[in-house]
């Protein structure tokens, strides 16, 4: 058991929650998807996101108990669960990050802390500070090599990959959860930045946001 | 542009995603109370600068966010090796100066380098 004080950031009442795209969204516009576009973005709001920090043994125990799902110990590596939802990804030698539907985040880490007990860990939910965006279409590898200087080729960012690298002269986290999806995890306050980079980037292959 | 080796993402990175970050290996007095004035002096401002093997901390600023350690040539500009936090390198002034390579020519230099295993710029 930990005495390390929780704090539950869905509160039982409603309250409205804004994803950091939502200004965005109405703002800077969201180009409809037509027959022509080569590239889709697609928020995934308002996820559980917590970042674990740690050795990978004891992290990888809890997490294999709690979730079932195993700690990638190589370096870029992402793990799913058998639904797809939930996922951790190599952030460091000693730093993950574990993303689940919204609304788990708090019982999972409540759960993880359970577990853990008194180990030498850190869990910090970082669900208000980042967003997901998924960008799929044919096109979608062009966006990408337009963006950063990352290798996105499929020879050397295969499915199952995911790296911060630099991305539109900032930072992010560029993810491959399967063949023809990838993902971007980028910061609340670049997030309006990042969607209008992408939308000037994908503006040639008719790119399209799905709401 | 240099491509270099972040020992903890086990893969080659554009510069761009490092910064510098000064002199490696300098290890903070154990009692700072009991430094005389001339080695807490030397412990925060004076630094090497030797034409030639220079190590040198780094820090993966956009990738794994790790500090490692760069053995590089000043003069060159030759990344010859990284290793991590708390390893020695094994490259050092005393073993280029002890290389029966160091008195060949510099191409034959380079090739040697490579063939060492050091994990420093490629191409
Ligand atoms: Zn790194």
């Amino acid at each position: 058991m930990s005495d390390i004080r929780q704090f539950q950031t869905h509160p039982e009442v409603d309250v409205a929650t804004e994803s950091p795209l939502a200004y965005s969204l109405q703002r800077s516009g969201a180009p409809a998807i037509t027959s022509t576009s080569q590239v889709i973005l697609r928020e995934r709001p308002c996820l559980g996101h917590l970042i674990l920090r740690g050795g990978a043994i004891v992290l990888d125990e809890a997490l294999r108990e709690v979730l079932g799902l195993s700690l990638p110990s190589q370096p870029h590596g992402l793990n799913h669960d058998a639904s797809g939802e939930r996922s951790v990804q190599w952030l460091a030698p000693d730093e993950w990050l574990l993303i689940v539907p919204g609304g788990e985040e708090f019982s999972l880490e409540s759960q993880l802390r359970d577990v853990l007990g008194d180990s030498h860990v850190s869990i910090v939910n970082v669900s208000g500070g980042q967003t997901v965006i998924d960008i799929e279409g044919e096109m979608a590898r062009a966006v990408l090599m337009k963006s950063s200087h990352y290798d996105v080729h499929p020879s050397a960012f295969p499915v199952g990959k995911g790296v911060t690298t630099g991305f539109a002269k900032t930072s992010a986290i560029l993810r491959r959860p399967s063949a023809s999806r990838w993902e971007l995890v980028i910061r609340r306050s670049f997030a309006d930045y990042l969607y209008r980079w992408l939308l000037d980037a994908g503006e040639e292959y008719g790119i399209g946001v799905e709401r | 542009m240099f491509y270099i080796y972040c020992p903890y993402c086990e893969e080659h990175r554009e510069e761009e995603e490092f910064h510098p970050k000064g002199q490696a290996h300098l290890a903070r007095p154990e009692d700072p109370d009991a430094c005389s004035d001339e080695e807490w002096g030397d412990y925060l401002f004076f630094r090497n600068n030797p034409r030639g093997i220079h190590h040198e901390m780094w820090v993966h600023a956009l990738g794994c966010r790790k500090f490692f350690n760069i053995t590089r040539h000043t003069v060159t500009y030759e990344i010859l090796e990284t290793y991590k936090m708390g390893e020695q390198p094994t490259i050092t002034a005393e073993t280029e100066a002890s290389r029966p390579a160091a008195t060949a020519s510099s191409t034959d230099d380079r090739v040697s380098t490579e063939t060492k295993g050091a994990q420093g710029v490629q191409a």
